[in-house]
């Protein structure tokens, strides 16, 4: 018998090519829009022009003879069925329709539900509002002044605009660091106001049977275990209870923590689902989706680092005052309000640490997602790497040999940061020296030194990052008290072929493939004979979903157990088939044999099919089971990236050179997946590094609200990326995989940066706030007197 | 994303069209490519009541040259533009422009007559035409006229053309030899509206000096422009690099860009100056007959 490979099965560690792509590129993938039921009506939304006003008056009389228009509900409508105001995931309050006033330019305002699309956009220009406008809060630093306008007033006891101040750290130990200092650095940086804007916007179709009372939500839905949860606790009392619930989140076009939240639209299409006893479709247009829905960063961070002369690390303050919007709906596990924000040590050994955010409400969208990010982590990596560049300028050294002085070593892992995290593997050094090679650092740096010479601006920036995903231990995380495991069941088929469910949700990370090949490597059977279903809460063990990278450190994990499970039960079946004692079988070549006895063997199809037919006298029938796993702690992903970038000095223009990115997400399951998630998170970091930013003029206007302005590179200017990689397995894990999606959006916009300044640290330049763009460096070369 | 209701019309003539136009007035608005507006209407910025679809008017879509003049009709698309073997010969910086305006999807629709007519300074081909000294042919109901394209563009978004006309075809003047020209633009992302852009076009005699100088500024105003006091220090002047940089000042001075999403207004300034001598010098070289 020719032993069975890993190849051959597409096990772990094979470019298997992913499942879900035949059915995308031919357009046969399944989207929110494709969902068209019998007796359909359209919802749409009135929003609010002004950033700050109150609601005088909503007369909808004329948008109710617009032909078509079936409803116009307004909060007074919702007060009715006690829906004005539902929770949002941190913890806060938020408007389903406007109550008494308006808190952000966009903010829904009244729902119109039309027989189309078109009488509802008819209806929706036919409704008349009146406001009356209020003094608007943009600056969030003006908004915690002690006379700014309190923005909350439906908040009894917000007393200011502040939603929370939270620490962590030990003040008393950082003083001590920064007064026996040698060297002190403080590093201004202000990571903008982006959007994840993915490409499909956010939408669903709520198919209430009043007959029955089941209620069928169609939605783009990162978490539709937790969001169903959601509904129940806060629409149970309209009809929405848990079990008569169904929350079916088809195929999805990208989330990136876009989807998350729980917003407006999924409430009113389910009230007019019940009020009409017909299906509602509601679905955002791009703008609608940019403006209204969650943003993520807008962190202001001042961030100080005290070191030896010699470029030891001694202590990091860090303040931030991070705007939240008008309701405070970030994403965050609830005992973390600034999430995993505590990672902002970074990859380096730094004894003492205090860190402090002040949360704020302004008048803008709501929001504060986790944009491709673990929770705040991307806000992190890039304060730290880019004071470590700074104190590096500051001593005179280069930024590598400082990473490298104060890098946490390989021997320190699981090494406690001096903010509570254990880091569980790492080589960081290695990882850098990967990065160098690659993209010959040292001759990089000698032509970049000719090259000033003549005038001509070049930079080199690097970027050491360190991730903290896989939230995670319920000890610690839970989203409105729901801890952060998740479940997973396999069914094995007689004939050998498996359906396995997870309870977390793809929305382009490539589960069918990669969930698939787990499977394939702990079972021995074909990932091609493997089918992975998720997002449907009838179906689907419960979970909480994909986002902060967290599906393979915990579904993945569970995946892993789950199948491990399979295969014990398997083991007893396989030795009663072989006429062997279960100590004598071992698994060997993905089959079981009898030890000692080459070619008395099963595979894992014989055994499948004697368990149906077959099982050993007193086993129950049949071969599946499932796994809830709560991870023992966090994965921590790591990597250095390099950017090599060229200015224009008469213009501003530049052109990134080559861009390096080493990578460690532990086991790599599937090297295509984890490179084209690496070559995405790229291309996002390169968008928020020179592209993006959501701006509002004084009145709260959003200047860039649609894809006009608010810009996506394309396939033109975005660099081409060089890959590389280490490989260090997370000793925690079943499988050894720390997740991958997140690490090039959290780590990038750093190097990006850090490769501007340097090109232009010559003249003095310590800090440009993202997004860098030709503009701004021109204005800086022209008050240096160089353009 | 959705616009008003709206009655559509779909003449056969050109007769027909411009018929329909004048009878509508204000309310009609021509349909050609459509990459202006149909945003502006979905937006709801625009309500024409009457649109009139000029697209299945036929021979409109020729792109000739007659003697001494490219004639392009109303219905020419940016792409015939971009794959003309003519306008690669002889109009480097046409060629230059046309390949970056906006994307191949909307350059397979968008009209080089709807992108002068819709009279938005931000549009790359008004500065083209500018700078190679184009003609407009309008059609009404009551005939046609020819209108020099530096009469053309009166304000933001107005254009010589009256209720009920058309522009039915542009007329370029076919360089001479010793001619080149270039197109410089500056965008934040390929694809986007000019953060600025200039186009420049030189004749040279045969002593090398400047003969014929046409320079056009992209989105550096509220209307297209043509920047007359540097063409005009220019012309008889050699080319060196002195003349090239004063010109440039010349065309800065002669813009007044506002700060927008795009940049602020000091660096479109220092743009157009900057635009305006790297287009001079590959416009030059190219007339020189060199590569770049």
């Amino acid at each position: 018998m020719s032993k069975t490979t890993s190849v051959e099965l597409g096990g772990i560690g094979q470019a298997v090519k992913r499942k879900e792509d035949s059915r995308f590129i031919q357009g046969k993938g399944r989207y929110v829009e494709d969902f068209y039921l019998p007796g359909m009506v359209y919802g749409a939304f009135v929003r609010s022009p002004f950033a700050h006003a109150r609601v005088k008056q909503i007369d909808t009389s004329a948008a109710m003879k617009v032909p078509g228009v079936l409803a116009v509900i307004t909060a007074k409508e919702l007060h009715g069925v006690k829906l004005a105001w539902m929770p949002t995931l941190a913890g806060d309050t938020q408007a389903v329709l406007a109550d008494e006033k308006v808190l952000f330019q966009s903010q829904e305002v009244a729902f119109v539900v039309a027989e189309s699309q078109y009488q509802a956009a008819d209806g929706v220009a036919a409704v008349e509002v009146d406001y009356e406008e209020l003094p608007v809060v943009i600056d969030p630093f003006k908004a915690l002044e002690p006379n700014a306008p309190i923005l909350r007033t439906d908040k009894k006891d917000q007393k200011s605009n502040r939603i929370f101040h939270w620490e962590v750290g030990d003040k008393k130990a950082t003083e001590d660091a920064f007064r026996k200092a040698g060297v002190v650095i403080s590093q201004k940086t202000h990571y903008q106001r982006c959007h994840p804007a993915p490409m499909e916007t956010c939408g669903c179709v709520v198919d209430h049977n009043p007959a029955t009372g089941h209620t069928d939500i169609y939605m783009t839905s990162q978490a539709p275990h937790a969001h169903r949860t959601v509904f129940a606790l806060v629409a149970g009392h309209a009809g929405l209870v848990e079990h008569k619930t169904r929350v079916i989140a088809p195929d999805i076009g990208g989330g990136f923590g876009n989807k998350v939240p729980v917003y407006p639209g999924y409430v009113l299409a389910a009230v007019a689902s019940v009020i009409l006893g017909r299906p509602c479709k509601w679905i955002e247009s791009r703008s609608e989706n940019i403006q209204s829905t969650g943003f993520a960063r807008d962190y202001h961070t001042t961030t100080e680092l005290a070191a030896t002369k010699e470029g030891r690390l001694l202590g990091l303050r860090v303040k931030t005052v991070a705007d939240h919007g008008a309701f405070n709906a970030h994403a965050n596990p609830s005992k973390w309000p600034a999430g995993l924000f505590s990672i902002c040590t970074g990859s380096y050994d730094i004894p003492a640490a205090d860190v402090q955010v002040d949360a704020v409400y302004t008048n803008k969208a709501p929001g504060g997602v986790a944009y491709r990010c673990s929770f705040r982590v991307t806000e992190a990596s890039y304060i730290i790497e880019r004071a470590m560049d700074s104190l590096a300028r500051e001593l005179k050294m280069d930024p590598t040999e400082l990473r490298r002085k104060n890098f946490v070593r390989a021997d320190q892992f699981p090494y406690a940061t001096c903010l509570g995290w254990e880091y569980d593997s790492g080589d960081y050094h290695k990882a850098m020296q990967v990065a160098l090679d690659a993209i010959g650092y040292d001759a990089l740096r000698k032509e970049q030194a000719e090259k000033r010479k003549k005038g001509e601006l070049m930079g080199i920036g690097i970027s050491s990052f360190t991730e903290i995903v896989g939230a995670g231990p319920r000890s610690k995380f839970d989203i409105l008290g729901l801890s952060m495991n998740d479940g997973v069941e396999i069914r094995v088929h007689p004939t050998g072929t498996v359906l396995a469910r997870t309870g977390v949700k793809s929305q382009g990370q490539g589960h069918e493939t990669t969930f698939a090949q787990i499977i394939a490597e702990e079972l021995g059977i074909p990932e091609s004979n493997i089918t992975l279903e998720e997002g449907d809460t009838d179906t689907a063990p419960y979970g909480l979903g994909t986002y902060a990278s967290r599906s393979t450190p915990v579904a993945g994990a569970a995946t892993a157990l789950a199948a491990r499970r399979i295969r014990e039960k398997a083991k007893k079946i396989a030795a009663y088939l072989l006429e062997a004692s279960e100590q004598d079988i071992e698994w060997k070549d993905y089959q079981f044999q009898v030890k000692g006895v080459p070619g008395k063997a099963k595979t894992m199809a014989e055994v499948a099919f004697a368990a149906y037919t077959n099982p050993p006298p007193g086993m129950e029938t049949g071969l599946e089971t499932s796994y809830y796993y709560d991870p023992p702690n966090l994965t921590y992903p790591f990597g250095t990236y390099v950017c090599v970038l060229d200015i224009d000095s008469k213009t501003g223009e530049f052109k990134i050179r080559r861009f390096v990115a080493v990578d460690d997400c532990g086991t790599i399951i599937n090297p295509m997946v984890v490179d084209g998630q690496i070559h995405g998170g790229l291309t996002e970091g390169f968008a928020i590094a020179t592209m993006q930013e959501i701006r509002f003029d004084e009145q709260g206007n959003c200047l860039n609200g649609s894809f006009m302005d608010y810009l996506l590179p394309t396939a033109v200017e975005t660099p081409r990326w060089e890959l590389g990689k280490t490989v260090t397995p997370s000793p925690h894990h079943p499988i050894g995989a720390k997740g991958v999606g997140e690490s090039p959006n959290v780590g990038s916009p750093a190097a990006f940066v850090n490769a501007f300044v340097d090109a232009l640290s010559h003249l003095g330049v310590k800090n440009i706030d993202m997004p860098v763009t030709p503009w701004k460096i021109w204005r800086i070369l022209r008050e240096k007197g160089v353009a | 994303m959705i616009p008003q209701a709206f009655d559509y019309h779909a003449p056969k003539t050109l007769a027909e069209a411009v018929g329909l136009l004048a009878r509508f007035g204000d309310d009609a608005k021509a349909l050609s490519g459509g990459q202006s507006l149909i945003p502006l209407m979905k937006l709801r910025f625009a309500g024409p009541a009457h649109l009139v679809d000029i697209n299945g008017i036929p021979g409109l879509d020729y792109l000739q040259e007659e003697g001494s003049t490219l004639k392009i009709g109303a219905l020419v698309r940016q792409a015939q533009l971009e794959q003309s073997p003519v306008v690669k010969a002889k109009f480097p910086l046409l060629a230059d422009a046309v390949r970056m305006i906006a994307d191949p999807q909307v350059r397979n629709r968008g009209t080089l007559a709807g992108n002068l007519a819709h009279g938005d300074p931000a549009n790359d081909q008004p500065a083209v035409m500018l700078a190679l000294g184009a003609q407009v042919v309008i059609a009404g109901s009551k005939g046609e006229r020819t209108l020099p394209i530096d009469k053309f563009f009166i304000g933001t978004l107005t254009t010589a053309l009256n209720a009920g006309e058309l522009v039915k075809e542009i007329l370029v003047p076919i360089p001479p030899a010793n001619s080149g020209g270039a197109y410089y633009k500056i965008e934040r992302r390929v694809g986007d509206f000019a953060i600025v852009a200039v186009g420049s076009q030189v004749t040279l005699d045969k002593s090398g000096n400047c003969q014929k100088v046409g320079i056009g500024l992209t989105n550096a105003g509220p209307t297209p422009i043509k920047a007359t006091k540097a063409e005009a220090f220019l012309t008889g002047k050699a080319p060196s690099e002195a003349n090239l940089t004063e010109a440039g000042r010349l065309a800065a001075e002669m813009s007044d860009p506002a700060s927008d999403t795009r940049a602020p207004a000091d660096y479109k300034k220092a743009m157009v100056q900057e635009l305006t001598i790297r287009t001079l010098r590959t416009a030059v070289a190219r007339a020189k007959g060199g590569a770049a």
